[in-house]
Parts: C-alpha cells; sequence; structure tokens
C-alpha cells in the first residue's frame, strides 16, 4: 500500500476512534470544548508519531531479529510510558508556553488506549519504518478530526433539551454512532 | 471497612459495575462485542487479569515504593496480559484472531489499573480477589449482554459454538454489528441503567 493510501485511510477509512472504537475515553472525556479538544488532539498526534517511530525502530532492530516479538506489548509500553515522560520534562524545559499548552494532556496519554493500538497494528501489519511513522501520524490526526467534530456537536448538545435518561453520556453515545455511520460514507475510497 | 466480604464482590456487578457506573473500560467494550462469544471471551480474559495482577500487587502492597508504583503496576498486569495472549493463541486460536490487538490492550484497560490503584494496593489480599472476581464478572456479563444484542439485532440469532442459542423472525442490521452500533447500543443501555437505577432509589 502506498504511503498516501495509509496515510487517508487512517485518517478517515479506518478513523482510530469512529471505526475502530480506540481511545473512546479521552474522546468522551475532554470532548466538551473546542479549545481541549484541539489541545488534546495536538498532543495525541505528537505522542502517536514519536511512539510509532520509536516502536518501529526497536522492532525491526531489537524484537524481530532476536525472536523476542512475544515481548512487545510490555516492551511497547514502557517505551509508550518513557516516552511520555520524556516529551513531558523537554517541554518543560524548553518552551513554558506549550507545555502550559499541553502538559495536562499529555500524563493521561500514557494510558490512552489508541497509542498503544496503533503501535500494536504497526506491529502486526509489519509496516517499515515510514509506513509506521505516517501511519502514526495519520492515526493521530484522525483522532483529532473525531475529537473536534465531537467538541463542536456538544457544545451545542449543552443547549439542547434532551430527555432525562439520556443527558450526558448516553447521548454523547448515541451521537458518537451517528457520526461513526456518516464515516462510513469514505468507506469506499480506498481498498484496504 | 465494616462491609461484609460478600459485598466487595456483589458491588461489582451492578452496584458500582464498570461500564454502566464508573464508564471505565469503554475501548474493548465497543470494540470486541460484535457477537456474544467474542464479548464472552473478552471478559473472561479481562478477568484473569484483573484477578491475577490483584492477588499480586495485594501481596507486595506494602514493598511496592509509593513514588513507582504505577509503572511496577503496569509491568504486572503486561506481564499477565502477556501470558493471556499466548495462552489465548495456544487453545483457542480462532478467538485470539477475532480479538486481535485488543487482547494486548488489556495493559491500558482503566478497569484493571483502575482497581488495582483504588483497592488492591490498599487492601488486604482477600478482600481484593474478591473486587477484583466482582469487577471482572461485572465486566463480562456486561459484554455478553451488549454482544449478545448486538449479535442478534445485526445477524437475526446468536451462535455459540455452531449451536443457534436464539434466533429472532428479522433480517439482520449489518450496521450493528460495525462501530456505530456498537456506539449507539452501549448509549441506548446507558440510558436504560441510568433509568433503572433511579426507579430502584
Amino acid at each position: 500500500m502506498s504511503i498516501l493510501a495509509i496515510l487517508v485511510s487512517a485518517i478517515f477509512v479506518n478513523n482510530f476512534v469512529l471505526q475502530k472504537a480506540l481511545g473512546i475515553c479521552p474522546f468522551l472525556g475532554v470532548s466538551r470544548k473546542t479549545s481541549t479538544a484541539l489541545g488534546m488532539g495536538v498532543a495525541v498526534i505528537f505522542v502517536m508519531t514519536m511512539a510509532s517511530t520509536a516502536s518501529s525502530l526497536l522492532s525491526i532492530y531489537f524484537l524481530r531479529p532476536l525472536g523476542l516479538e512475544y515481548l512487545k506489548t510490555i516492551v511497547f509500553i514502557l517505551v509508550i510510558a518513557s516516552l511520555v515522560q520524556f516529551v513531558e520534562t523537554i517541554i518543560l524545559k524548553k518552551s513554558r508556553a506549550l507545555y502550559n499548552a499541553l502538559g495536562i494532556y499529555l500524563p493521561l496519554i500514557t494510558t490512552n488506549c489508541a497509542i498503544l493500538g496503533v503501535v500494536l497494528i504497526n506491529f502486526s501489519k509489519t509496516y517499515g519504518f515510514i509506513e509506521s511513522v505516517v501511519h502514526g501520524f495519520g492515526a493521530g490526526v484522525g483522532f483529532t478530526l473525531a475529537l473536534l467534530l465531537m467538541s463542536g456537536i456538544r457544545e451545542r448538545l449543552e443547549l439542547a433539551d434532551v430527555p432525562e435518561s439520556l443527558e450526558g453520556l448516553p447521548v454523547a453515545f448515541i451521537t458518537a454512532g451517528i457520526l461513526a455511520l456518516s464515516f462510513l460514507g469514505f468507506s469506499g475510497m480506498i481498498k484496504v | 471497612m465494616a462491609k461484609s466480604a460478600f459485598y466487595e464482590f456483589y458491588k461489582g456487578i451492578f452496584e458500582q459495575n464498570p461500564v454502566f457506573t464508573l464508564v471505565l473500560g469503554l475501548c474493548p467494550t465497543l470494540a470486541v462485542t460484535t457477537s456474544l462469544v467474542n464479548g464472552f471471551g473478552m471478559g473472561v480474559a479481562t478477568l484473569f487479569v484483573l484477578v491475577s495482577s490483584s492477588l499480586i500487587v495485594s501481596v507486595f502492597r506494602k514493598r511496592i515504593p509509593n513514588e513507582i508504583r504505577i509503572p511496577v503496576f503496569i509491568l504486572i498486569i503486561a506481564t499477565f496480559v502477556t501470558s493471556t495472549d499466548l495462552i489465548m493463541a495456544a487453545y483457542s486460536p480462532a478467538l485470539s484472531k477475532s480479538l486481535g490487538i485488543f487482547i494486548p490492550l488489556i495493559v491500558v484497560n482503566c478497569i484493571v489499573l483502575g482497581r488495582v490503584e483504588a483497592f488492591s494496593a490498599k487492601k488486604n489480599v482477600f478482600r481484593s480477589i474478591l473486587d477484583a472476581a466482582g469487577m471482572g464478572v461485572g465486566f463480562t456479563l456486561t459484554l455478553i449482554l451488549l454482544g449478545g444484542l448486538r449479535e442478534v439485532l445485526g445477524t437475526g440469532s446468536i451462535i455459540a459454538s455452531g449451536r443457534v442459542l436464539a434466533s429472532l423472525p428479522i433480517t439482520g442490521a449489518s450496521a450493528m454489528i460495525i462501530t456505530p452500533g456498537a456506539f449507539m447500543t452501549l448509549g441506548l443501555l446507558l440510558a436504560t441503567s441510568k433509568r433503572l437505577r433511579r426507579m430502584l432509589k
């Protein structure tokens, strides 16, 4: 599959949140306001790209040659956790403004299953280095897109008159379902 | 603390059900409940990881330094997840294939880390195991309910290991099997559970 196809597929066709149901906790947790949704989205794009880069190097030069594939889960979760910690420290030292904008989202990202998900998909599809990086970046952009769309809708939903039992999360889930249904329209774009 | 040990077990099933009240562990809840069997498989795998990690964390709770407890918990959980992954791939390859990356993703399931951090790290071994088992059973039952509903609405019948367990005289709506159906079914189930809880009060 070409690089462009991987990118478009990760953003639209196989959108991580709306088609693969990964990263649902932050998707519902920080989609109340567009500004926080954007902050979380940028942080996720950043960490996903970095995690894909690091883990693909590890799997190409370490896990596969040594036949240690079964250790993938443990190795990848360690990579992600230390990467997040590393990025947080660097940002804190280098740019106070960026830290204030992204800082609070970074610790949440370690347990975002979309990050581990993208890394595991790279591994199971045996993507090469460039393919992994592009897939990680695309998945992050797709996550941000879904988060932004959802936050726009939820800002309106605050003002709507929702039946009592459906208030809060239930109506958010049903909205996400309709959003996911509309994303099915992209499924003919690329054969995966 | 005066609560009976049995309470620690059954609270996870309805009163503090991880999906319906704590709204934890949503990714596997949505992604793998395409059929009753898949929901059951995922539930049992999570139950196993939950109980084993709780046991180990609770046994070593006084020896794990507070500052690095989260990385230690994650490593303990990841160890059990890896063994579950390998056991499933060996004994039930079909199920392991259909659950795919969601088995390794149990590592980042908030239910497991949440219970370990909130309960096993503080309470004794007996209570920790009961709590973990209760949460795991509550999670499994929820996945079975969601998987069964989606399967019967999506295909018109529920099939487990080649036998038809239930069927409806309808043509299935395939949208129920894919992710949009998962979101909507869970949304409606959450609303139902909210209404039920209000009526019981």
